[in-house]
């Protein structure tokens, strides 16, 4: 069932490419021109996704992940640096990157007057197909994303969910070998969300590159291969979550002993893969650097010396600790949706 | 035959395919949605059923141009739905601005001109439809025209709409706000309007408002109107008027493809 619903949505193109890097961006710059002089959206970052990752860009809103979005899918010409699309040359080789790459933007693509079966046949001989093979693809998209029933309504109205898998699908056409998602469950409920996230990796899993943005912590954490977190048009940090949390601190193992606190402080404290012990409240307060392979070895070296676990807890940092490092401010202030006329006036 | 196309000849033949493509899609949408023909047709009506009768004592005043009130009147108000019907629409594009629509189709690897002359072919052959209708609503009045005449009107106001519909598109490309665009639209139209001689014949006029009027292109194809509707096809004024029209819209056309390339940023 998961095989068949892959190659359905990633379509043939997809598959059987060589591997290496989709996006590879060298200084990538754009500056906003205004009468109150320049403001540097995006002040030169440096960029590599490889094949068939989940690549997110995490930030506020106003970091600079739209624009830089905008530049990698030809949208928005870079004023500085270059990069590598699928291949191509960004600004040399425009059309062949519009060729390999499918993109969805934060708003709606589809004409509210018009039906969703209509615009993606449409979407696809923009694309160069011919119309009865647009006509099957479709056909094909609108089965896999369970838009079937609603085929031939307007877009108008559709439900949120239905009209960002119908998005999904303008964006997926052609079967692009790298997919850009700006904020992709931006307005979705739970449900959606979750149903989202498990297309994303479906894609992926079918051999494609996905590169989203979002402001959301829980998703670039759980959907996200690697990410970049992003802040006043500069990259702060880079790799994936987990790498990332690491950086801060290690992750926190709180253990509660039998027998004598302090033999079993001494004996951990010890360990080379601790990083820092402590004793608070009467239980051992650890900080090492990989928690899930740490616990197993604090285990065995505490039963070695006879000494008795009666709890364990483990805790990681969040990828607000990381972006609360690197930028003095936590996300999950900002993460409010701006209103609608920030976009125009951001840009 | 066989020899594989050149990457120049490439590009026109995907210009042309795309602005096929997208000129279907509009004209599904207006097909879907014909009231906006009516719509656009209302104002002319209302001037050919309230207004010209008016003329009828009017036409034998000095000055007045030859032909009869309706053939005087009706070519004006020909130019006047060419000029004015395809102004206006630039506010669909701010919608599907708004909407996330044409960044959608920008996206793909669709010609950029395409994504202009689609919507405008569109625009003219609504246009000429209208225009058609007009004149064929007008002949029960006393309204005569060689149907070589009609074909030459037809294509003059072709001219006029892909010349309108591009300005219009440029000015929402670059406004991107409906009033903006309203406020800009009704300032520039009136004078556009009052300096054409759509509504009494500039022939009227005295000196310094003709001279003034001179300016005013659409003025040249009032002129060259009411030459083809008394059969004088032949007159220069025609051919002064298609081509001062012909060069005016391929100048719009370019203003209008560059901004569509650029735009959006």
């Amino acid at each position: 069932m998961r095989v068949t619903a892959t190659s359905d949505l990633v379509g043939h193109e997809a598959r059987n490419r060589d591997a290496g890097p989709v996006i590879e961006a060298t200084g990538l710059r754009h500056t906003f021109r205004s009468r109150r002089g320049n403001v540097d959206a995006v002040a030169g970052i440096d960029l590599r996704v490889e094949a068939r990752e989940i690549f997110g860009f995490l930030g506020p809103n106003g970091a600079g992940k739209t624009t830089t979005l905008r530049m990698l899918s030809t949208l928005l010409p870079p004023t500085g640096g270059e990069a590598r699309v699928a291949g191509h040359d960004l600004v040399r080789e425009p059309r062949r990157v519009r060729e390999s790459i499918g993109y969805v933007g934060q708003q709606n693509g589809a004409d509210r007057q018009v039906t969703g079966r209509t615009e993606l046949e449409f979407q696809g001989t923009l694309y160069g197909m011919g119309r009865s093979a647009a006509r099957r693809r479709a056909a094909e998209l609108l089965a896999t994303l369970d838009l079937e029933e609603v085929a031939d309504r307007n877009t108008g109205t559709y439900s949120g969910g239905q009209r960002r898998r119908l998005d999904i699908g303008l964006g997926l056409i052609h079967g692009p070998r790298l997919l850009f998602l700006d904020e992709p469950t931006s307005g979705l409920d739970p449900q959606g969300r979750a149903r989202l996230w498990d297309e994303v990796r479906r894609l992926r899993e079918g051999g494609m590159t996905i590169f989203l943005t979002t402001h959301y912590l829980d998703e670039a954490d759980a959907l996200c291969d690697r990410l970049a977190i992003i802040d006043h048009g500069r990259i702060v940090a880079e790799g994936t979550p987990d790498e990332l949390k690491r950086q801060i601190a290690g992750d926190a193992v709180t253990l509660g002993v039998g027998g004598d606190v302090q033999v079993a402080l001494d004996l951990l404290a010890g360990q080379p893969f601790v990083r820092e012990a402590s004793v608070d409240g009467g239980a051992i307060r650890l900080y090492v650097d990989r928690g899930e392979t740490a616990l197993p070895a604090l285990l065995r070296v505490l039963t070695e010396a006879g000494i008795e676990l009666r709890t364990t807890s483990l805790a990681r940092p969040s990828l607000d600790d990381v972006f609360l490092r690197q930028t003095g401010r936590s996300l999950r202030e900002q993460a409010a949706p701006a209103p609608d006329w920030a976009r125009w006036v951001g840009r | 035959m066989g020899r594989p196309l050149s990457r120049g000849e490439e590009v026109v033949v995907r210009a042309f395919r795309d602005t096929w493509l997208v000129f279907r899609r509009y004209l599904g949408m207006t097909v879907r949605n014909p009231a906006w023909i009516v719509i656009g047709m209302l104002q002319p009506l209302l001037y050919l059923f309230l207004f010209a009768p008016l003329l009828k004592s009017v036409a034998s005043i000095r000055g007045f141009p030859a032909g009869g009130a309706y053939n005087v009147f009706v070519p004006g108000l020909v130019i006047q739905l060419g000029a004015f019907g395809a102004a206006f629409v630039g506010f669909t594009l701010i919608a599907e601005l708004r909407a996330g629509v044409v960044e959608r189709m920008r996206v793909t690897p669709v010609s950029r001109i395409a994504l202009l002359l689609g919507r405008a072919l569109r625009d003219i052959l609504v246009l000429v439809v209208e225009s058609l209708l007009l004149v064929l609503l007008a002949l029960p009045f006393g309204l005569s025209i060689h149907p070589s005449g009609l074909a030459v009107i037809l294509a003059l106001q072709a001219l006029i709409g892909l010349l309108m519909a591009s300005l219009s598109y440029t000015l929402a490309l670059v406004l991107r706000d409906e009033g903006q665009l309203a406020g800009v639209l009704t300032t520039a139209t009136l004078p556009l309007l009052l300096l054409s001689g759509v509504l009494l014949p500039l022939s009227l006029a005295p000196d310094w408002l003709q001279t003034v009027a001179d300016f005013n292109p659409l003025s040249y194809a009032v002129d060259a109107a009411r030459a083809v509707f008394n059969d004088h096809l032949t007159d220069v004024s025609v051919l002064k008027g298609v081509v001062i029209l012909a060069v005016l819209a391929a100048g719009s056309v370019v203003l209008a493809a560059r901004s569509f390339n650029r735009a959006i940023a």
